[in-house]
C-alpha cells in the first residue's frame, strides 16, 4: 500500500526545532577564536572623502585593527562583479567593498573594526574620522533625467542606468479603432525586506585545510560562491557557503552584498574567524530595498470595456549601484498584460540612480507593480465607462482554451512569456463568491446609513513562477536505512525540507521522518540556483519526484534479484522491500544499500552501479504561471483617514499544492506583506538623501492587530510544464494585494471623487483627498 | 575598563552565576555570555519583540533590560517552555499543528510572550489575541497561524 503524503497537511519537519530554541542563524555560530566587526557606514548620500584617519579606532583597548579601502590592498581594490549581466545597462556602476573616495548613499560602508566584541567594534567605529566633501544628492526620480539634476556619481554625466521596453501587437492600430482612451499616471512605492533576521555573516579562513568558509543568511548561497570566486579570483571548489537556518529573506538577501567580500577577507588577514551581524539600524541604510516607480498609462478601449492597447512609459529608481542588473525594472514589465488578453501593448521604463541604497527585488520584484499598472488601468476602463469593475475583467481575460496563451513579452531568460494553464473567470468567481461579492451592496448601503464608509476592491493577478534552469536533488539511502536527501536550494522559512521529505517518502516508500534533509550548503551538493521568484516548487518538486524514484526503481531491481522475485511483485513500504503475497520474504533498503556500498573484496553486483543513489536536475519546461483574484473590503474614517480591512478573500492558483497549509501560509503572509505595501510601508528619503525612517516606530509594518483574517480558497490546476503540475506559490498573495486595497478605498469615497495616485495610502493622504473632494462637491 | 558586576540569574529553571558589562543588554547576555540563542534579536529597539523572554513570569524585551537589571530575578526563554522531560507546551504544540511559523526567527518572542497572556487571559477571542501579539512582529505568516494557534492552546489549557 503507498502512503500518500502529496497533498496531505503534513506538519512541518523543521518547527520540533525551531519552537524550542534550537534553532541554528548564523549569530548562533560561535567559533572558537571568534572576532566581531563592525562597519562605519555613510551619513553622507553623495561625497567625496578627502581622508580617513583610524589611528583612534585601532587604539581603542579590544580593537585588532581597522580596515578601509586602501588597507584591504591592491590585490582587493576592484569594483564588485555585476550579478546579472544585461546589454541595456548603459552604466555599469558597482561598488567597491568599502568605499574608496567617494561615497553614493547613506549607509555605504567605509571602514570596518574588528574587535573582541561587537560592542567595542561599535565604540571603535565612532573614533573614525573622515573629511567629507559633500557633494548635490539626487532623490527625486521624476526630476532625475532633467538637464542640471545633481548626479548621482560624480564621474558621469547622467543618472540614467538604461531603457528598457516591452513592445508587441499593433499599438497603433489598438490606438486608432478604440472607442475611448483613458489616461491615469501613478506613484507606486514599495517597501524594503524587514526579515525579522537582519543580515549577518560569518568567515573563515583556512588556507590549509577547508579553504575560505562563509556562513551567511542568504537566499542563493551558491551565487555568493560564484561571485565571491569570480571577485577573489579563487577556484569555487575552494569556497564554501552555508545558509544555515535564515529568518525570512524577501528578495534582498538573493544577492551579493560588500559585507559578504569584507568579511571573509577580514577571515583571511587576521587568521581568525569573523563575525558581522547587521543591526537594524543598518537595515535600513544598507540592505537593497524596492521603492519608487511612477507610471504614466494610457488605455484604448471599446465602449463595451474590452481593452484594446495599453501605452505608456514607466520611471523606475534604481538606487546609487546595481547590483542586480535588471531583474528589477523586468519584471516590472514582464507580467503586462497580466490576466488579460491585450493586444498590443508598448510600455517602455527609464531606470534612473539615486543616491539612496541600491535596489533589490523584494517579495514579488517587479511582479506587484506591473500587475498594480494593469489592475489600475481596468479599473480606470470601469470607472469611466460605469460598468461593474469584476465585469470589465470577464471581458478581458484570457480564456482557458486561449492556452497556452502567447502574451508577446519576454521573459528575462529571452523565453516567450506563455500562460500554460487556468481558469481566470472561474477563479474571479471563486473570490467573488467568498467575498460575498453580491450582498457587498447591502452591506455599504447599511453601514452609510450609520455614517461609514465601506468599500470594495477586486484585483486579479498572473504570476511567472518557477524560472529555470533547475535545482537538483539527490537521493540516498545509507546503510542504516536512512535517506540522505541534498539539495541547494536554500529556505528562508518555506518549509522546503518538509516538501522535499514528503515527495521522497511517498515515492521511495519510506517515512518522512527516516529523511536526513541537507540544503544550502555548497560543501554538500555541487550546484544550486537561489530561492527566488517562487521557483523553488517547481524546480526541486520535480528533481526529489525524479531522484526518489529513480533510487527505487534501483532498489526494486536489486532486490528482485536478491530475493529471486519479479519486480513487478515487489512494493516498498516503511522502508522494507516486500513480495507481494509473500510478506515474510523481505530486505531493508538499508541492506540493499550495503549490498551497493560493500566493504573491500567484496562486489558490488553486476550490473548496478555503487550506492543506492540517483541525482536529478529534472525541473519546469519554462514558468509555470500560477494566478489569482482578490477582493479586498475596508472601512474609511473619514474623519480621521484610517483605512481597516475588514474582509479580505483569496481565490488563488498554483497548481497542484504539495502541502495545503504550507501554501496556505504562503498566501496569506504573501496578503499581509501586500497590504503593508498598501497602507504602511514607506521608506522615506529628504530631499538630500538622508533616510527618514530607520526605525519601527517611524516604518509601519502590518501588526496581527490592523490585519484582517484572510480568507483563502484554492483552484488546482495542474501545470503541463513539470511532472508534479505544480506552480509557485511564494509571492502570490503579495502581487494583487496592492490594487485590491487601493480600489476598495476609491470604492468607499466614491461620494469624494477620490482617485489614488499614490501608496502607501497613508491618513493624511486621504484625509487631504477626501476634503478636496468634499470642498469640490459643495461648490 | 569596561565596568562589570556579577550577576546571578535563574534561567529556566537553573542558577547561574556569570560576569556582565554594565552596558550589556539582558538578551545579549542570555545569547552570549549563557549560550542560549534560542532569544533572538530583531531590532534591539523594543519593537519587533522576537527578544521577549520572562522575567519574574512577565513579557519583558530583552533587548530593552540590561543583564544587571535582572540579577537575583528568573527568567524563562523559549528554552524552557517544554517540559522537563521535552515534552512541548500545549502553546508550542500549537504552533507546529496550526503552522504558526515559517522562517522560526519571531517564535521565541511570540511563543513567550503568549505563554504569559494566556496564563493571566485562559478565554481570549481573536481580537484579544490579535491585541496581545500586536507588540510582535512577524513577516512571514501575515499572523493568522499564530492567532490560531493560540486560541487552540487556549482550549486546549481550559479543557486541561
Amino acid at each position: 500500500m503507498v502512503v500518500r503524503y502529496l497533498g496531505a497537511e503534513v506538519q512541518r519537519m523543521e518547527d520540533p526545532r525551531l519552537i524550542t530554541g534550537n534553532g541554528r542563524y548564523v549569530d548562533d555560530i560561535k567559533l572558537d577564536g571568534m572576532l566581531h566587526a563592525a562597519f562605519l557606514r555613510s551619513p553622507h548620500a553623495h561625497a567625496k572623502m578627502r581622508s580617513i584617519d583610524t589611528s583612534r579606532a585601532a587604539a581603542l583597548d579590544g580593537v585588532h585593527r581597522v580596515f578601509t579601502h586602501a588597507d584591504l590592498g591592491p590585490k582587493y581594490s576592484h569594483r564588485m562583479n555585476q550579478l546579472y549581466p544585461a546589454p541595456v545597462i548603459e552604466q555599469n556602476k558597482t561598488q567597491y567593498p568599502l568605499a574608496k573616495d567617494e561615497v553614493c548613499y547613506v549607509g555605504e560602508g567605509i571602514a570596518v573594526v574588528v574587535a573582541d566584541s561587537r560592542a567595542i567594534a561599535e565604540d571603535a567605529v565612532a573614533l573614525i574620522d573622515v573629511d567629507y566633501e559633500t557633494l548635490p544628492a539626487v532623490v527625486d526620480i521624476m526630476t532625475a533625467l532633467e538637464d542640471g539634476a545633481p548626479l548621482a556619481h560624480a564621474d558621469t554625466s547622467s543618472n540614467l542606468m538604461g531603457r528598457m521596453r516591452s513592445q508587441f501587437g499593433d499599438i497603433e492600430d489598438a490606438f486608432a479603432k478604440a472607442d475611448h482612451v483613458f489616461s491615469a499616471s501613478f506613484m507606486q512605492h514599495r517597501g524594503g525586506c524587514h526579515s525579522m533576521e537582519t543580515r549577518g555573516c560569518i568567515g573563515r579562513d583556512d588556507p590549509w585545510g577547508d579553504g575560505l568558509t562563509l556562513w551567511t543568511s542568504a537566499q542563493s548561497p551558491y551565487l555568493i560562491r560564484r561571485a565571491l570566486s569570480r571577485w577573489l579570483d579563487e577556484p569555487e571548489e575552494r569556497i564554501r557557503v552555508v545558509a544555515p537556518d535564515v529568518g525570512g529573506g524577501f528578495g534582498p538577501k538573493a544577492g551579493f552584498y560588500p559585507e559578504e567580500i569584507v568579511i571573509p577577507l577580514l577571515a583571511r588577514f587576521m587568521e581568525r574567524p569573523v563575525k558581522w551581524i547587521e543591526d537594524r539600524r543598518e537595515h535600513f541604510m544598507s540592505t537593497t530595498t524596492q521603492r519608487d516607480q511612477h507610471w504614466a498609462l494610457e488605455v484604448a478601449c471599446t465602449n463595451e470595456g474590452k481593452i484594446l492597447g495599453l501605452r505608456g512609459k514607466v520611471t523606475h529608481e534604481n538606487g546609487a549601484f546595481v547590483p542586480y542588473g535588471i531583474l528589477l525594472p523586468n519584471s516590472s514589465l514582464t507580467p503586462l498584460p497580466g490576466a488579460y488578453s491585450i493586444a498590443a501593448i508598448d510600455v517602455g521604463v527609464d531606470i534612473v540612480f539615486t543616491n539612496t541604497v541600491p535596489n533589490s527585488p523584494v517579495r514579488g520584484a517587479g511582479r506587484p507593480c506591473g500587475i498594480y499598472a494593469v489592475e489600475r488601468m481596468v479599473q480606470v476602463v470601469s470607472r469611466n465607462l460605469g460598468i461593474d469593475p469584476a465585469t470589465v475583467r470577464r471581458r478581458n481575460y484570457v480564456r482557458p482554451e486561449q492556452m497556452p496563451y502567447e502574451t508577446g513579452a519576454t521573459l528575462r531568460g529571452g523565453a516567450k512569456c506563455v500562460y500554460d494553464s487556468g481558469d481566470y473567470e472561474a477563479l474571479l468567481d471563486k473570490a467573488l463568491e467568498l467575498a460575498d461579492y453580491d450582498g457587498f451592496a447591502a452591506r455599504q448601503a447599511a453601514a452609510r446609513a450609520e455614517g461609514r464608509y465601506l468599500g470594495i476592491g477586486v484585483s486579479s493577478c498572473i504570476e511567472d513562477t518557477g524560472m529555470g534552469p533547475y535545482e537538483g536533488t539527490t537521493v540516498r539511502v545509507e546503510a542504516s536505512g536512512k535517506v540522505a536527501v541534498r539539495t541547494g536550494a536554500a529556505s528562508q522559512g518555506q518549509g522546503h525540507h518538509t516538501m522535499i521529505a514528503m515527495i521522497v517518502a511517498e515515492n521511495l516508500g519510506v517515512a518522512p521522518e527516516d529523511i536526513l534533509f541537507e540544503s544550502a550548503d555548497t560543501s554538500k551538493f555541487p550546484h544550486g540556483v537561489g530561492t527566488i521568484g517562487s521557483r523553488v516548487a517547481a524546480n526541486v518538486g520535480p528533481s526529489a519526484f525524479d531522484a526518489a524514484s529513480k533510487v527505487r526503481e534501483k532498489a526494486l531491481k536489486l532486490a528482485a534479484e536478491v530475493l529471486e522475485a519479479s519486480e513487478a511483485d515487489l512494493d516498498i513500504e516503511d522502508g522494507v522491500v516486500r513480495v507481494n503475497g509473500a510478506p515474510d520474504v523481505s530486505i531493508t533498503l538499508g541492506e540493499l544499500a550495503v549490498q551497493l556500498s560493500p566493504a573491500s573484496a567484496m562486489r558490488v553486483p553486476a550490473g548496478f552501479d555503487p550506492l543506492l543513489e540517483a541525482t536529478s536536475y529534472d525541473g519546469s519546461s519554462g514558468s509555470p504561471i500560477a494566478c489569482g483574484s482578490n477582493v479586498a473590503e475596508v472601512e474609511v474614517d473619514i474623519g480621521t483617514g484610517e483605512v481597516r480591512v475588514l474582509r479580505y478573500s483569496v481565490a488563488h492558483d498554483c497548481g497542484v499544492m504539495i502541502n495545503p497549509k504550507v501554501v496556505h501560509g504562503q498566501i496569506v503572509g504573501g496578503v499581509v506583506h501586500g497590504i503593508g505595501n498598501a497602507l504602511f510601508e514607506r521608506m522615506i528619503y529628504d530631499d538630500q538623501g538622508q533616510p527618514l525612517t530607520t526605525n519601527y516606530g517611524e516604518y509601519l509594518l502590518p501588526l496581527a492587530s490592523e490585519m484582517p483574517r484572510v480568507d483563502v480558497t484554492h483552484m488546482e490546476t495542474p501545470s503541463p510544464l513539470n511532472s508534479l503540475g505544480v506552480k509557485g506559490a511564494g509571492e502570490g498573495g503579495t502581487i494583487p494585494a496592492a490594487a485590491a486595497i487601493v480600489a476598495a478605498i476609491e470604492n468607499a469615497l466614491a461620494d469624494f471623487d477620490v482617485e489614488i495616485d499614490y501608496y502607501p495610502v497613508d491618513p493624511q493622504m486621504l484625509t487631504e483627498l477626501i476634503d478636496a473632494g468634499a470642498a469640490e462637491a459643495a461648490e | 575598563m569596561a565596568d562589570t558586576r556579577e550577576i546571578t540569574v535563574t534561567v529556566n529553571g537553573e542558577s547561574r552565576t556569570a560576569t556582565a558589562e554594565t552596558r550589556t543588554s539582558l538578551g545579549d547576555f542570555l545569547r552570549q555570555t549563557l549560550g542560549l540563542t534560542g532569544t533572538h534579536m530583531g531590532c534591539e529597539h523594543g519593537v519587533c519583540g522576537a527578544c521577549t523572554v520572562l522575567v519574574d513570569g512577565e513579557a519583558a524585551r530583552s533587548c530593552l533590560m540590561l543583564a544587571v537589571q535582572a540579577d537575583g530575578r528568573e527568567i524563562t526563554t523559549v528554552e524552557g517552555l517544554a517540559g522537563d522531560d521535552g515534552a512541548l507546551s500545549p502553546l508550542q504544540e500549537a504552533f507546529w499543528k496550526h503552522h504558526g511559523l515559517q522562517c522560526g526567527f519571531c517564535t521565541p518572542g511570540m511563543l513567550t510572550s503568549l505563554t504569559a497572556y494566556l496564563r493571566d487571559n485562559p478565554d481570549p477571542s481573536e481580537r484579544d489575541v490579535r491585541e496581545a501579539i500586536s507588540g510582535n512582529i512577524c513577516r512571514c505568516t501575515g499572523y493568522q497561524g499564530i492567532v490560531d494557534a493560540a486560541l487552540d492552546a487556549a482550549k486546549t489549557m481550559r479543557e486541561g
